[in-house]
């Protein structure tokens, strides 16, 4: 069983999106789940601070050692930090998903997005367990 | 007394197929049927079976036709060939050309994809690698590439996936490049909108909307020249600079990547490789360890095994076409493992000093040869050169006759100028007879004389001062008999054709003859440089137009290009030929290609390569194209419909009953149907992709047509095309093949590796029609065969309506991972303890694995595989029931080294001798892995693509 921590929300694409002291800004990451399938993960390529995407839109690639997945935003938004630890460690992912294997934080430009998301048992649902 | 019949009897059919007639009856009685027609009769839906037998001669015998090539081979008359354009005569150490080249222990080898049974040709592969990051001067070198030309080609394709410019791109290339790779790059960069300037380096003008340049180094009409200052101003602009450049003259010159070059490509023939009329070579790719994850083809990387050595394996996969598909930059499977092989152990063989020697003499006699020119009033264009001389003369033709004469080629660059490229093989008397041509008498004591006096042709400021292949690999092997065993040693760490089955689904690892390997290495096949004149070549002409005959009957198609050089090329080719089709025909808008979700990742990145916009159509639960929606698609896209792609039969190895169908859905909406050849060796001789209603094919020769799979490459694939699509077939700008409207240039060579096609010829005339229909059908026997022996212990994914497959099935082990925490990794490195190849692993359904017995396979061969597969369900069940523990256990430790069951700490709760001899018949022919399970995530989270120093690999 996946771990799927109740506070976070979630996207079909299996990010994890978790609110952040600032409420117009989140941590966006891959699920516990999502790492598991991927396997060992050897590199994620990630967006630079300022860059500004659309939901649903490709952030990055996470590459493993048999297969390789996009990153999506699951908001619209505008990057404001990025887990630059991610790329002298990148099995941080598969330690520590919704830890230090975060990947970038998000400036929200649609709080509203946040609610279209699925929360825990959504998720759980959607990978079947 | 001798009848007929009995020399009848030993066909070669009978020596190619593995079951006997016998062993052939009792299989189909366990699958209930009768006759091998009559299993046909289910497997092969009706409505594309062709009654028509196949149009070729009848079988000759094995020494028939050895002869027939031979007295085609004696047909091209060898000359001493000076034409160079990245290709230089070489010889072939014989040590070398013996125990590799010639040697089924490393020729019938795959891909690495298993490295635990690989390590052999994984060394092998990277002191290669070696090789070209210390002569090139750049860190990253990857396994090989198919020749120069596609390799500068992939260099601007990698160039145009780093840069950060959009829109309207421009690429320069260096009007003194080689002719067929700036022919290479136009054909590959029309489809991707990039605009190609070519002109002098000098004048380049790297403006905002220039993504890269490409240079020669030495040039092609052999003049050095300093392109520093274009380095710079290219990366002032941004750009990227490619060097295609040759590996010999880098033991003098200062190499690229200390001026400043970000990827170097070229040939590595001239290491002992040998010219075979084109081909197979292997060309490399080198650049700065920043880009290597836009890096095309393989990379060989050091990492580690489960018990923490060192361990090869290929690196970073994730950049590759399988996975990336139509994000991928390059759809490049495979390398020239073989040739690439050769090229490292050249470099072993010699050692820099050796290397060293080699190039300075060259060097010394085109210096020399200058000289004695320049005294008698020529014209030598180029005072800094390294082999290659440029000679301006009022009429070329004259004297390139006179060479001729003399049994020479040189190359006329133009009315009025004469390239001049020298080897490792030219002598004194050579250039006496050169010279001669000329108009030049000189005695080689004359010339001694002459060369004292030369000039120096290398630029001081563009001398090597680095130091090259410090390595100890390069210096420990100069007598024979160490060399000897190097290859041996490495060899026998490998698992090949020559010890057990290689089960590879979609690889067709079937026999590759003595006979028809042999005459690849016949001087007279091996010996021509791909652009001599055609009157030389006659026997090639010969050749090239039975196979083609051959070719065109079995697939039913009317034209066939012998170019392409891999499968993905031909893929390229065939999409390209269809393209230029659309617009001959004013139908410019015709970009879409819908390609099903089953397909191999190159179909889709073939397809982007070509300029087309992939749509994916769904594949319903048994695997096969879901028409619907294929309706759907092409009803959507009717107006901009160029192709369809379509394996067949499908990649999940089943005839497809609606191929007909599908083809005419195409056709009715405007598009070409683009068929993939990978699988056409269940359809000879019962089927015809031209009938079924395919416009183009590509066909691997290097499955189907016995071309052995040389560890990782060479392959061949050749397209066949309908009458209407002929036109617009490759052509080639240095020797024309005479296309009305060509798509353009595929391959550096004008037919492609040349040299192993009489392996595909031999096999046409050594089977015959009926022959080749047998092979068919028992490729077919043979996997149903295997289908029914297992079907009961891993369940079979996919099969017809009538529940047979095609020539290759799915084992499904995805169940075990909730039963047992077994995945299909752990099933295929516990095959390798049983001594076997593993099938092919999670492709085209992940965590399944597919096996392609091939008609060359015993049965006794196919039941020991069986037995094999048996005992590790059995083995799952003891983990299912509890019996066996869950992490440690055979399957998870696997596979078992000789150093891990002979060590004296033991502390499995499973027997060491049920670890290495799970089977008895294991004893008599047990092969060992030579390492643990690869760690493939540590190797690619720290690439390491050289040559590890050798306390790296001292015992711990």
């Amino acid at each position: 069983m996946s771990n799927v921590p109740d506070t976070l929300r979630y996207s079909s694409e299996h990010e994890y999106i978790k609110p952040m002291d600032d409420p117009s800004v989140v941590e966006i990451g891959i699920t516990d789940y999502a790492q598991g399938e991927l396997g060992d993960i050897v590199f994620v390529s990630l967006p630079g601070v300022g860059d500004t995407f659309e939901e649903s839109d490709s952030l990055g690639t996470i590459e493993a050692v048999k297969a390789v997945s996009e990153l999506y935003s699951p908001v619209t938004g505008e990057v404001v930090e990025v887990n630059e630890a991610l790329d002298a460690d990148p099995a941080a992912i598969n330690r520590d998903a919704y830890g230090d294997g975060w990947m970038v934080r998000v400036k929200i430009s649609d709080p509203a997005q946040l609610e279209s998301l699925m929360d825990a048992a959504g998720y759980k649902k959607h990978i079947g367990e | 007394m001798i009848t007929e019949t009995d020399t009848a009897a030993d066909t070669f059919a009978s020596r190619h197929n593995g079951p006997r007639p016998s062993d052939i009856a009792d299989m189909l009685q366990t699958l209930g049927y009768e006759s091998l027609d009559g299993l046909m009769d289910d497997v092969v839906p009706g409505a594309i079976r062709t009654d028509t037998p196949i149009d070729l001669p009848a079988a000759r015998s094995e020494d028939d036709v050895l002869e027939d090539l031979r007295a085609m081979a004696a047909k091209n008359r060898v000359f001493r060939d000076y034409i160079g354009m990245g290709y230089a005569d070489t010889i072939t150490p014989p040590v070398i050309l013996r125990n590799i080249m010639e040697n089924p222990g490393w020729y019938t080898a795959y891909t690495p994809y298993q490295a635990e049974i690989a390590q052999g040709r994984l060394e092998a592969l990277l002191n290669f690698q070696t090789v070209v990051s210390d002569l090139t001067g750049l860190d990253t070198a990857n396994a090989s590439l198919l020749d120069e030309g596609t390799a500068a080609a992939e260099a601007m394709h990698m160039t145009a996936a780093v840069s950060r410019k959009k829109g309207d791109r421009c690429f320069l290339v260096d009007a003194q490049c080689h002719p067929q790779t700036i022919a290479i790059i136009e054909t590959r960069a029309r489809p991707q909108g990039i605009r190609i300037e070519i002109g002098d380096p000098d004048t380049f003008a790297f403006g905002d909307d220039t993504i890269g340049a490409l240079l020669q180094y030495p040039a092609s009409d052999g003049q050095i020249r300093d392109y520093r200052a274009v380095c710079d101003a290219a990366h002032a602009a941004d750009a990227l600079v490619t060097v295609a450049t040759d590996l010999l003259s880098l033991t003098m010159l200062a190499p690229p990547g200390e001026w400043g070059a970000d990827i170097a490509v070229g040939n590595s023939q001239r290491f002992g490789v040998p010219l075979g009329f084109g081909g197979p070579h292997a060309a490399f790719f080198a650049t700065q360890e920043r880009y290597k994850r836009n890096l095309p083809g393989r990379i060989i990387g050091v990492s580690r095994d489960a018990q923490g050595n060192p361990a090869m394996r290929m690196a970073l996969q994730t950049r590759e076409q399988h996975i990336r598909r139509d994000k991928a930059t390059s759809n490049i499977c495979t390398a020239q493992v073989l040739l690439a092989v050769m090229a490292g152990m050249y470099a072993v063989y010699h050692g820099p000093e050796g290397l060293r020697r080699i190039a300075r003499r060259i060097h010394d006699l085109s210096r020399t040869l200058a000289h004695a020119l320049r005294q008698h009033g020529h014209t030598v264009v180029h005072d800094d050169f390294f082999d290659t001389l440029a000679v301006e003369l009022p009429a070329a033709a004259e004297v390139m006759a006179a060479a001729v004469e003399r049994g020479i080629n040189l190359r006329a660059i133009s009315d009025r100028s004469i390239g001049i490229s020298l080897d490792e093989r030219t002598t004194v008397t050579d250039l006496a007879d050169i010279l001669a041509a000329f108009g030049v008498d000189a005695t080689p004591d004359q010339l001694a004389g002459i060369a004292a006096q030369a000039p120096q042709a290398i630029p001081p400021s563009l001398e090597r001062t680095s130091d090259f292949l410090s390595h100890p690999v390069f210096h420990r092997y100069r007598s024979e008999t160490e060399m000897l065993r190097y290859l041996k040693r490495l060899e026998n760490k490998d698992l090949s054709l020559t010890a057990a089955m290689i089960p590879l689904g979609s690889c067709t690892m079937k026999l590759n003859a003595t006979t028809e390997m042999i005459p690849v290495t016949w001087p007279t096949f091996a010996a021509p440089h791909p652009f001599v004149p055609r009157d030389q070549v006659e026997g090639y002409m010969e050749l090239f137009r039975r196979l083609e005959d051959g070719l065109a009957a079995v697939t039913g198609f009317d034209a066939i290009s012998l170019q392409p050089n891999a499968g993905s090329q031909g893929e390229f080719a065939g999409l390209l030929t269809i393209r230029s089709y659309h617009q001959a025909r004013g139908d410019t808008g015709r970009t879409t290609c819908l390609i099903p979700m089953s397909a191999h990742g190159t179909n889709p990145a073939s397809a982007v390569m070509a300029g087309m916009k992939v749509v994916v159509v769904k594949s319903d639960e048994h695997g096969n194209i879901d028409i619907d929606d294929l309706r759907a698609k092409a009803e959507a896209h009717r107006d901009s419909l160029g192709a369809l792609m379509v394996t067949y039969p499908s990649t999940h190895g089943v005839f497809e009953a609606g191929i007909r169908d599908i083809c005419d859905i195409v056709h009715e909406h405007g598009g070409q149907v683009y068929m993939d050849g990978a699988n056409l060796n269940a359809q000879v001789g019962l089927c015809d992709p031209a009938d079924i209603g395919a416009d183009v094919c590509h066909l691997n020769l290097h499955k189907t047509f016995c071309i052995p799979h040389g560890g990782g490459g060479p392959g061949m694939g050749p397209i066949g095309v309908k009458a209407h699509l002929a036109p617009h077939l490759p052509d080639h700008p240095v020797v024309p093949l005479g296309m009305a409207d060509s798509c353009g240039t595929v391959s550096a060579a004008p037919w492609g590796s040349a040299s192993i096609l009489p392996i595909s010829y031999a096999y046409l005339a050594m089977m015959g029609p009926d022959g080749l229909t047998e092979a068919t059908k028992v490729a077919i026997l043979n996997a149903n065969y295997v289908a029914h022996r297992l079907r009961d212990v891993f369940p079979l994914l996919y099969s017809g309506a009538t529940g047979l497959v095609a020539h290759e099935c799915i084992l499904d082990v995805r169940p075990f991972k909730a039963s047992a925490g077994v995945d299909v990794e752990d099933v295929a490195k516990r095959i390798i303890d049983y001594s076997f190849h593993p099938p092919t692993v999670s492709f085209p359904v992940p965590g399944t694995m597919m096996v392609e017995p091939t008609e060359s396979e015993s049965r006794e061969e196919l039941d020991r595989f069986c037995d094999a597969l048996i005992a590790i369900r059995q083995e799952i069940a003891e983990i299912e029931s509890g019996e066996a523990d869950r992490e440690d256990n055979l399957l998870k430790n696997a596979p078992h080294t000789l150093a891990a069951v002979t060590a004296d700490d033991w502390t499995h709760p499973y027997s060491r001798e049920r670890a290495a001899f799970p089977m008895p018949e294991a004893r008599e022919s047990k092969v060992w892995p030579t390492v643990g399970r690869l760690d493939g995530a540590y190797g690619d989270r720290n690439l390491v693509c050289v040559c590890l120093p050798m306390e790296a690999y001292a015992e711990a």
